[in-house]
């Protein structure tokens, strides 16, 4: 099986560096956890990864071969989905509709993904499966957004602060969601602001900060919290 | 047999639904891309007089009328395509103003060309007009065309509306003109997406010209100019955004602009697009969403 690799990735927008130098890998079957405070460029290393924005210096790699300078429908078609951040569902659509827009990007000649995937890991969205999903409530949207990547069948999962305005008990079925997946086999790559349940639940963390990377930690840190916080302020 | 009113007869009323279902046929054309790509398209009128041109030199080099027809459409289609890849697509990522100004000069560039070209006298698309003639509907004489365009515009929304919802080109056309960049995200073909946009377009105004140019016969450069105002109007007037909306708005356009043309004096009917934008005016000022959205808020777009 095939990582995700990204070299002295950098990201410009203007005179502003958003991301510098970055390096990380994400490997089936694992989670990294990419962590740090708002401005850090953690989303705009997930928008470089899927070509969303434009890179302006070092490598994205998968299966061996450069996703830099490909068009976001064709990384998503190599099999690397995004769920962006603020869940982006398509409120007019039926929550049906949603999970079909992701076989959008499903792979000829494969059979997994699918709407059954997404109803098996969250039996939530069979339920309301006819119901516009503008109407369904934050947990349940986040839901849909996770389902809807998973429909693609991707090999790796970019999740953009999943978590994000979620009450903590949605927080731990998301989170479950993910321990589930890295279970199947996908790369995951996290991006959240919740530092010490990410660190916990990842196979490692990157702590991010200025666009650079800060700090490794693995999930025996998560109950570091000074390490944590002089991380985050360093 | 008369309807109580003014002096509106079964007949006018059958040419008011009859345009009213070319100006939606148009209004759909026209919103469909602008839902992908977020530009009006002024132009349109230019292609259905394009078309209109080549049905009037398909009779004139006496081709059967299917040939015409196929003559039309595919002129019609071969330039949206070509508007398509040589405007559209490169100016793509520029404001929506380019855009706007863009469309605004193909237009009078396609016009000229057509002036140039062909004259502005004008041709009769003439081997279409028996189509002109009345059917007697229960005594009451109605013409072909009012009959065939009606039902020609309610097939064709018919397919469209199928095709949009039961197939994925027609859901990521959706979703595209909700939110284009999560839809590339999910996979969704841009240039896909876009074509089909533009071909289901060209398509429909290839139709419109049909429709239109039996009606009107003469074909002038200016041809189906005054009509796409009076349709970007009625889209306005239901509602830009949104596809049903703005399909009622085309059509309510279409029926008041046949209906009054049918209703008012001859010596006055240059007055009628004055009547019909005072009109607009003034539903965009009571109801500025456009007369057939619901109240605001109600589902929230990205």
């Amino acid at each position: 099986m095939s990582a995700l690799v990204v070299e002295r990735l950098s990201v410009r927008y203007g005179a502003v560096e958003a991301v510098r130098g970055l390096s990380l890998e994400v490997r089936p079957g694992e989670i990294v956890g990419l962590i740090g405070p708002n401005g850090a460029g953690k989303s705009s290393t997930l928008h470089a990864i899927m070509g969303a924005v434009p890179v302006s210096g070092g490598a994205v790699r998968y299966d061996g071969r450069s996703l830099l300078s490909r068009r976001p429908e064709d990384v998503a078609r190599r099999g690397i989905a995004l769920v962006p951040e603020g869940r982006r569902i398509f409120g007019e659509l039926t929550v049906e509709e949603n999970l079909r827009l992701g076989l959008a990007a499903r792979r000829a000649r494969r059979n997994g993904g699918g709407l059954a995937r997404a109803y098996e890991l969250f039996p939530v969205l069979r339920d309301f499966r006819t119901r516009q999903a503008g109407v369904l409530s934050g947990g349940q949207q986040q839901q849909l957004a996770i389902g809807r990547a998973l429909a693609a069948d991707p090999d790796v999962l970019l999740l953009d602060e999943p978590s994000l305005g979620l009450a903590p008990k949605i927080v731990d079925v998301v989170f479950e969601a993910l321990t589930q997946i890295r279970e199947a086999g996908l790369a995951v790559l996290l991006v959240e602001q919740r530092a010490q349940r990410t660190v916990a639940l990842a196979d490692r963390s990157y702590v991010l900060a200025n666009g650079e990377l800060r700090l490794t930690l693995g999930p025996e840190d998560a109950g570091d919290t000074d390490r944590l916080v002089a991380a985050y302020l360093a | 047999m008369t309807l109580a009113f003014l002096n509106l007869t079964w007949p006018t009323f059958a040419n008011g639904l009859a345009l009213g279902g070319v100006y939606a046929l148009m209004a759909v054309g026209i919103g469909l891309v602008f839902g992908v790509l977020r530009l009006v398209n002024f132009a349109y009128g230019q292609l259905i007089m394009a078309g209109a041109f080549a049905l009037a030199y398909g009779s004139q080099w006496g081709f059967p009328n299917w040939a015409s027809i196929l003559f039309c459409f595919g002129v019609v289609l071969g330039l949206s395509i070509l508007m398509d890849w040589l405007v559209f697509r490169p100016l793509r990522t520029h404001s929506p103003a380019v855009m706007l100004v863009a469309t605004f000069a193909v237009a009078f560039l396609l016009q000229n060309i057509a002036l140039l070209a062909f004259g502005p006298l004008g041709k009769s698309a003439g081997s279409l007009a028996i189509l002109n003639a009345p059917w007697d509907v229960g005594g009451v004489f109605i013409k072909k065309i009012a009959v065939i365009s009606v039902a020609t515009a309610a097939g064709c929304l018919v397919i469209l509306q199928l095709l949009l919802t039961r197939t994925p080109l027609g859901l990521h056309m959706r979703a595209a003109s909700m939110d284009f960049r999560t839809a590339r995200l999910l996979g969704v073909r841009a240039n896909r997406v876009i074509s089909g946009a533009v071909i289901i377009s060209g398509l429909f105004a290839a139709v419109s010209a049909v429709m239109l140019s039996v009606q009107e016969l003469t074909v002038v450069p200016a041809f189906g100019t005054q009509d796409t105002i009076l349709v970007l109007a009625g889209v306005v007037l239901g509602g830009l955004n949104r596809p049903v909306p703005a399909t009622l708005g085309g059509f309510a356009i279409g029926f008041a602009n046949g209906i009054l043309g049918g209703v008012l004096p001859s010596n006055q009917s240059q007055y009628l697009p004055s009547f019909l934008f005072a009109a607009v005016i003034v539903v965009l000022l009571v109801r500025p969403d456009g007369l057939f959205t619901r109240a605001r808020g109600s589902v929230e777009r990205v």
